[in-house]
C-alpha cells in the first residue's frame, strides 16, 4: 500500500510519463501557440474523421450507386432520343424542360441527372452518413470514449456536420461530373441552348453547370443538418437514416397536393429543385435567393437542436 | 421502490458514518483539489422514471490510491462513473475529478484522464491501431507527432502489437477489453478509472489486468477500479469504497473494512441460558441465541478464559470457537446477498 502512494514522477508535471520521451512539456504552451496548436488539433480530428467517413465501405458503396445512376439515365435517354432531332421528348411527360433540350446537348444530362437523383437518391446518400453520424456513435458505444477523450460536445458535433457538408457537396459533385462526362460521350457537347432560348458557349454552359451544382450542394448540406439533428434523438442509426428519408418522402408528397399549396415554400424539399432558373438568361435570382434563405433556415434550425439536444442530455448508450 | 431504496439500508449508512467521520479530517471537501483526485459531495441521479439510482454518494478518492468501487450489478458504480466523466449530468450534488468541477470542466480536464466505461467499445470496422488513431485524434491536447510511438506503445503494454492491424471485429473479448486499456494509456495520465475492467474475461485475463493495474499505480497515477467483486480488487486496492442500491455504504481504507471484522465467538451448549450469564459477566456485547448455538462479539475477552469461566459455571460446553468474518462476507453484509432482490 505504501509503495502505491508513492508517485514516482516529479510534482507539478500534467501528467505521469508513461511513455519516456517528452509530451508533457508541450501540453498547452503558450496562449498563442497554444491556439494555433488547437487549430491543428480540430483540423487532426476533423480530417481522421473525413479519412474514416470516406474509407467506410458501406459509403464508398453509396457513392457507387449514385454514380450508376446518372449512366442509367444518360443509357436510358440515349436509347429513347429520336435520331437525328433536336427535339426529342424524354420520357416521363412530367419531367423537367430541360429533359427535351437533352438530345441536342449532352451538357443537360447533368441537369436531368441531378433533378432526378435529388428525389430520392441523393438524400439517401447524405442521409444514411448524416442520420448515422451520432447515432452511429452511441449504438457501438464509441460515442462515450469520444466524450471523454474528451472530444467535447459541441466539437464533436461541428466536426461530424463540416464532414456530412463535404460529403454531400462530394457527393453531388461526383454525380454532376459523372453525368456531365457521360452526357458529352452520349450526346456530344457544343454551345448550350438555355430554357429561356438564349444560346450560350460550352464554357458559359459550363460555368451554368457548376452554379446548379453548388446550388444542390447547399440543399443538400441543409437537409444533412436535419438528419444529423434527428441523429441526436437516438442510438439506432437505421431509425435516424429511415426518418430523414421520410420527412423528404413527405414534404414532396405534401407539395404534390394542391389543398396543401399555402405551406410550399416552407417545406424543406420545396426549393431544392429551383434550380432550373439557373439555366435561363437572365437568371431569376429572387427563386434562387428564397432558396437559399430557406436552406439557411433549414440548416440554423435544425444545427440549433442538434446542439441544444446533444449538449444537455446524458449519454447511456 | 425508492423509498424502499432510502430506506433500507439506514443501518449501514450509520456504519459506513462513523468510519467517514474517522477520516473526515483527511478527506474532507474543502481541502479536496490538494488531497483528492476524486471528491464528490451529496452526487445524486435520478432518473426521468423517478428511480434513484445514485443517492447523495460523497466519494472521497485520495490521490495515488488505488481505490475499489465495489457494489453489486445496478448498485450505480456505472452511472456514478458516467457523472464523473461528464457523459450524465447530476441531479443535484457535486463533483470534482483533479480538483475541476464536472462536468463544467469536462473538456480541461479529462485529457488527464484515462477511462474504460462499461465494456470497451470501437469501430468494429476498423483495426485497433485506427480505433486508437481515431481517440487519439480527437484528443485536443494530444500531440500529433507522437501519436505513432505513443500508440505503439500503449500497444505493446497491453500485448497487442500483433494484432495492431487486424480488423476490431475480428479480437476476442480479451483483446477487446485490453485494447480499450490501451486506449486508456494513450497520452499521461493522472487518473485512471476503469469500470469492471475484468468483465467476461478468464482468470488468465483477469490476472493480467490486475497486474496492469498495479502497474499503473506504481508509477504514482491513482487508479479508480469499479468491481462487482471484492476478490478482484481486494488485493491491489489501497482503498475501497462498497455502493448499495445507489448509495456508499462504506468508503475507508482496506484495512479498515478489515478491522471491522470484529471477531465473534461461538459456544454450542445445551445451557445456553447460563452461558448467555457467563457472557454477560465476561463483558461480551451482542450475544446472539440461535437453537444451541450463542454467538457474541469477542471484543478484548481471552477465549481462554471464556473457556474456564463457562466450565467453572457448570456450562455443558459442547464447542467452542472464534469466528472472524472474511472480507467476502463482510462485503456481502454491506451489499445484501444480491440478485438485485431489493430493488
Amino acid at each position: 500500500m505504501s509503495s502505491v502512494n508513492e508517485p514516482s514522477v516529479s510534482p507539478g508535471s500534467a501528467g505521469v510519463a508513461l511513455a519516456d520521451p517528452p509530451p508533457t512539456s508541450q501540453r498547452g504552451s503558450g496562449t498563442g501557440g497554444a491556439s494555433a496548436a488547437a487549430v491543428r488539433a480540430d483540423l487532426r480530428y476533423f480530417t481522421n474523421e473525413l479519412r474514416i467517413t470516406f474509407f467506410r465501405r458501406r459509403n464508398q458503396l453509396l457513392l457507387l450507386v449514385a454514380v450508376l445512376f446518372p449512366l442509367l439515365i444518360g443509357i436510358g435517354l440515349k436509347l429513347s432520343a429520336p435520331h437525328g432531332g433536336g427535339g426529342g421528348r424524354g420520357p416521363g411527360a412530367g419531367g423537367a424542360q430541360y429533359f427535351s433540350q437533352l438530345a441536342g446537348n449532352g451538357v443537360f444530362l447533368t441537369f436531368v441527372a441531378l433533378s432526378l437523383l435529388l428525389i430520392l437518391v441523393l438524400p439517401v446518400v447524405v442521409g444514411v452518413v448524416a442520420g448515422d453520424s451520432i447515432a452511429g456513435e452511441a449504438g457501438y458505444g464509441t460515442l462515450r470514449y469520444l466524450l471523454a477523450v474528451p472530444a467535447g460536445r459541441t466539437r464533436l458535433l461541428a466536426v461530424k456536420y463540416a464532414t456530412i457538408v463535404v460529403w454531400a457537396v462530394t457527393a453531388t459533385f461526383i454525380v454532376s461530373i459523372v453525368a456531365l462526362v457521360m452526357g458529352v460521350a452520349l450526346f456530344g457537347a457544343g454551345p448550350v441552348t438555355l430554357l429561356s432560348g438564349t444560346t450560350v458557349s460550352l464554357a458559359d454552359g459550363l460555368v451554368h453547370v457548376l452554379w446548379v451544382t453548388l446550388y444542390v450542394c447547399a440543399a443538400m448540406a441543409a437537409f444533412g443538418a436535419i438528419a444529423l439533428a434527428i441523429s441526436t434523438f437516438t442510438e439506432h442509426s437505421i431509425g435516424a437514416i429511415a426518418a430523414s428519408l421520410i420527412i423528404v418522402v413527405a414534404s414532396e408528397v405534401v407539395e404534390n397536393i394542391p389543398q396543401f399549396a399555402p405551406v410550399n415554400p416552407y417545406l424543406p424539399t420545396n426549393w431544392w429543385m429551383s434550380f432550373d432558373s439557373l439555366l435561363r438568361t437572365p437568371i431569376d435570382t429572387t427563386t434562387l435567393w428564397h432558396g437559399l434563405l430557406s436552406f439557411a433556415v433549414y440548416a440554423a434550425l435544425f444545427l440549433s437542436i442538434a446542439w441544444a439536444r446533444f449538449t444537455s442530455s446524458d449519454v447511456t448508450s | 421502490m425508492s423509498e424502499q431504496a432510502n430506506s433500507a439500508p439506514d443501518s449501514m449508512a450509520e456504519l459506513s458514518g462513523a468510519h467517514l467521520g474517522d477520516k473526515r479530517g483527511v478527506v474532507s471537501p474543502g481541502d479536496s483539489s490538494a488531497e483528492l483526485a476524486i471528491a464528490s459531495s451529496a452526487l445524486t441521479k435520478r432518473f426521468r422514471g423517478g428511480q434513484v439510482a445514485v443517492d447523495r454518494v460523497d466519494l472521497a478518492v485520495p490521490r495515488g490510491s488505488v481505490y475499489g468501487f465495489l457494489g453489486p450489478n445496478g448498485s450505480g458504480k456505472t452511472t456514478t462513473i458516467r457523472m464523473l466523466l461528464g457523459l450524465a449530468f447530476p441531479t443535484s450534488g457535486s463533483a470534482e475529478v483533479l480538483g475541476v468541477p464536472m462536468p463544467e470542466g469536462t473538456t480541461r480536464v479529462l485529457s488527464r484522464v484515462g477511462s474504460l466505461v462499461e465494456g470497451p467499445a470501437f469501430y468494429p470496422y476498423l483495426s485497433g491501431w485506427d480505433n486508437l488513431v481515431r481517440y487519439d485524434a480527437a484528443d485536443r491536447t494530444a500531440v500529433a507527432a507522437t501519436a505513432k510511438s505513443r500508440i505503439g506503445e500503449a500497444l505493446e503494454r497491453v500485448g497487442l502489437t500483433a494484432a495492431a492491424k487486424k480488423k476490431f471485429r475480428n479480437y476476442s473479448l480479451g483483446m477487446k477489453q485490453r485494447l480499450a486499456i490501451a486506449s486508456a494509456l494513450l497520452v499521461p495520465r493522472d487518473l485512471i478509472i476503469l469500470d469492471e475492467p475484468t468483465n467476461g474475461l478468464d482468470p488468465q485475463g483477469t490476472r493480467e489486468v490486475r497486474a496492469l493495474v498495479r502497474q499503473i499505480a506504481g508509477e504514482g497515477i491513482t487508479v479508480f477500479v469499479s468491481s462487482h467483486l471484492l476478490a478482484e480488487v481486494e488485493q491491489v486496492s489501497t482503498h475501497v469504497g462498497v455502493m448499495r442500491l445507489g448509495k456508499l455504504v462504506f468508503q475507508g481504507e482496506l484495512a479498515e473494512l478489515r478491522r471491522t471484522a470484529a471477531p465473534r465467538i461461538a459456544v454450542r451448549t445445551s445451557d445456553t441460558v447460563a452461558a448467555v450469564e457467563v457472557l454477560a459477566k465476561l463483558g461480551l456485547a451482542d450475544s446472539v441465541v440461535t437453537d444451541d448455538l450463542i454467538t457474541a462479539e469477542l471484543g478484548d475477552a481471552v477465549p481462554e478464559k471464556i473457556t474456564a469461566e463457562l466450565v467453572h459455571a457448570g456450562v455443558g460446553v459442547r464447542g467452542l470457537t472464534v469466528e472472524a468474518p472474511s472480507l467476502e462476507e463482510l462485503f456481502v453484509g454491506l451489499t445484501g446477498e444480491g440478485f438485485d432482490v431489493e430493488r
